[in-house]
């Protein structure tokens, strides 16, 4: 972090302040609800960075909580008959089925790394996408509809807005708090070397899964108000593999394991995609115009917007810390008589 | 068992940290066949051995890295056979690797804090999980073995900036933070410039002469010669002589084992 502390808060509170005013101020129903998906899509990049960004361990199984937050949403209000806002009262609820399915997955997935973490994730995915298709409490391929909001349409989006407004805040909040404590050190040192760190004593499969349950609970939070927002959920779009690559992309174009990388990231992509199809009309052509743009990042901002910006202020103060003491990098220990009698140990 | 060594001792007690006939193998490879140490507490005790002799592998072993196939392995009379490598560390064992293994994205000073969480850790009472990492005293003594290596003026830069010798230093520095019994070297001087070798053996000499007992694998032979008070010669997994310096230097099974090479063939390098 290389503002200094005054700028770096000011310019969190002026980005509240905005973010706060900004549905009283742009009132077309059209803005606000992108406005409400961006912010959404903020909670749950935040979320997924929480465990992903700063453990490495690169989830595309996320979305398995964000489903099953919408889905824990539809049930409870369609078998217990809620009905009008009653039913943001379900919310804690799929937070907590989603924390309750994290458990296992977890235990299952964080025993392996890297790649085959990825693949096993992406397998728990599609295990989650088939069942809401063939189970019966699901609705299978027709969905569940949630209940019905009898608001002013003007004002619709409002209550919509702000909720997100509070998911996504907070858990930017609780992603900048681990961050800097002990918890998230030890996240972040697993990210770096996970068996140096075991041999520190850190207890890495309890540090991974507790991040791993933190951002499924956000997930499952935010799959049920998107639920509530678009009133319907069908297993391609409750379980959808666009989610995942979706908050990974603006966690990544943001900059991975940064506080505010995948926030930023959000408010670039979502308003970019949701702009691109209203203007282009087919949403294909611009999720192809949104993956060149992803190429072009990776192409020239490999590690993000907020570590490349920062990486040129450095450079622009001139201050680089560099250390002074340069040794030979090659470590040159062996001697040849011992080599010429073993060859390579 | 062959290679006993480090002096008499009673039937139960032991040294430190000791090792009884511990077997390691690796597909058909038998890396450790019945590896039998012993390190006396208060002591600088050298591995030496050819390449492949199993080195690294018995300190793999020791702190939880590799499971053994046969054999015992102690810490102050306590048996520790394949612990984890995080228990390892809290009953006090700390290691370094032979190519440093830090965290490269965190500071120098997050490195520190990364190794300090047993240190301060006050049992019954309950402690917020999202304070900030590292309270004051974890910090100051964090500072003040950054300062003891020589990197103080490094803590708020990232380790990756560190050259490789400081790399060493950093790790030498978390390894201390826990408060470990004993702290087991792999290849401290390897790859790093003489000056920085000696401020590595004046740190380690430093910290034995406060009581602390390491176990140091080395190539280095003026390294190991000048600071360890007992040597242990391992080759094929074994444990083939032990003694001081004076006399590892000129026991024979040492020459065949470990110089002997320079005889066979010494064209290669």
């Amino acid at each position: 972090m290389s503002l200094p502390p005054a700028l770096r808060w000011g310019s969190v509170a002026a980005l509240l302040a905005v973010a706060a005013v900004f549905p009283l101020v742009f009132t077309s129903e059209l803005v606000t609800q992108i406005a409400v998906d961006t912010l959404i899509f903020a909670g749950a990049a935040a979320a997924w960075n929480i465990f992903s960004g700063y453990s490495g361990y690169i989830s595309l199984g996320h979305a398995v909580f964000f489903g099953a937050g919408a889905y824990t949403a539809g049930v409870a209000a369609q078998d217990w008959q809620i009905s009008g806002s009653a039913e943001f009262l379900l919310l804690p609820l799929a937070a907590a089925v989603a924390a309750v399915i994290a458990v296992p997955f977890g235990l299952i997935a964080l025993r392996v790394r890297r790649h085959t973490f990825v693949v096993v994730t992406i397998a728990v995915f599609f295990i989650f996408q088939l069942m809401a298709f063939n189970l019966a409490v699901t609705g299978g391929s027709v969905g569940i509809n949630a209940p019905f909001l009898g608001w002013d349409p003007a004002t619709y989006n409002n209550p919509f807005y702000y909720l997100a407004l509070i998911i996504a805040v907070g858990t930017t909040a609780l992603s900048w708090l681990i961050r800097r404590s002990r918890f998230g050190l030890q996240l972040r040192a697993i990210r770096d070397d996970e068996d140096r760190a075991r041999g520190l004593g850190v207890r890495v499969m309890r540090v991974k899964l507790t991040a791993f349950i933190i951002s499924a609970v956000v997930m499952g939070l935010v799959g049920a108000l998107w639920f509530f927002f678009i009133v319907q959920v069908l297993p391609q779009y409750g379980f959808d593999p666009l989610l995942d690559l979706s908050v990974a992309l603006m966690a990544f174009l943001g900059g991975l394991g940064r506080v505010a990388g995948p926030v930023l990231g959000a408010l670039i992509l979502e308003p970019g995609q949701q702009y691109l199809t209203l203007h282009i009309g087919n949403s294909y052509l611009s999720e192809i115009i949104l993956g060149a743009l992803f190429l072009l990042v990776i192409l020239f901002l490999p590690r993000g917007i907020i570590p490349f910006l920062e990486e040129r202020v450095t450079a622009w103060r001139g201050r680089a810390p560099r250390a002074p003491d340069t040794v030979p990098a090659s470590p040159a220990g062996e001697q040849p008589a011992q080599a010429a009698r073993r060859g390579t140990s | 068992m062959q290679g006993e060594w480090g002096g008499v001792r009673e039937a139960g007690g032991g040294g430190l940290l000791r090792t009884e006939g511990v077997a390691k193998a690796f597909g058909g490879v038998q890396a450790l066949g019945g590896c039998t140490i012993d390190v006396e507490p208060g002591s600088i005790t050298g591995l030496i051995g050819p390449n492949g002799s199993g080195k690294t592998t018995l300190f793999n072993v020791i702190t939880g890295y590799e499971r053994l196939d046969a054999g015992e392995v102690y810490l102050d009379g306590t048996r520790i056979t394949n612990a984890p490598p995080q228990r390892v560390f809290a009953l006090g064992i700390g290691r370094t690797f032979q190519l440093t293994r830090i965290f490269s994205s965190l500071t120098v000073m997050e490195n520190m804090l990364v190794a300090s969480q047993h240190s301060s850790r006050q049992p019954g009472r309950v402690r917020n999980p999202l304070a900030r990492a590292g309270g004051a005293a974890d910090r100051q003594r964090a500072m003040d073995l950054l300062d003891f290596v020589g990197l103080a003026g490094h803590a708020t830069a990232p380790a990756e900036t560190l050259s490789y010798g400081q790399r060493k230093l950093l790790e030498l520095a978390y390894v201390m933070v826990a408060d470990p019994a004993i702290v087991l070297l792999d290849e401290p001087a390897g790859g790093v410039n003489p000056s920085l070798i000696n401020d590595i053996a004046a740190r380690i000499r430093e910290l034995n002469a406060a009581g602390r007992t390491f176990l140091i694998v080395e190539h280095n032979m003026d390294f190991v010669m000048g600071i360890c008070s007992r040597i242990a010669v391992l080759d094929y997994g074994t444990v083939v002589a032990a003694g001081p310096p004076e006399a590892i230097r000129r026991d024979p099974r040492v020459l065949d084992a470990y110089l002997g090479a320079a005889e066979d063939d010494d064209d290669t390098g």
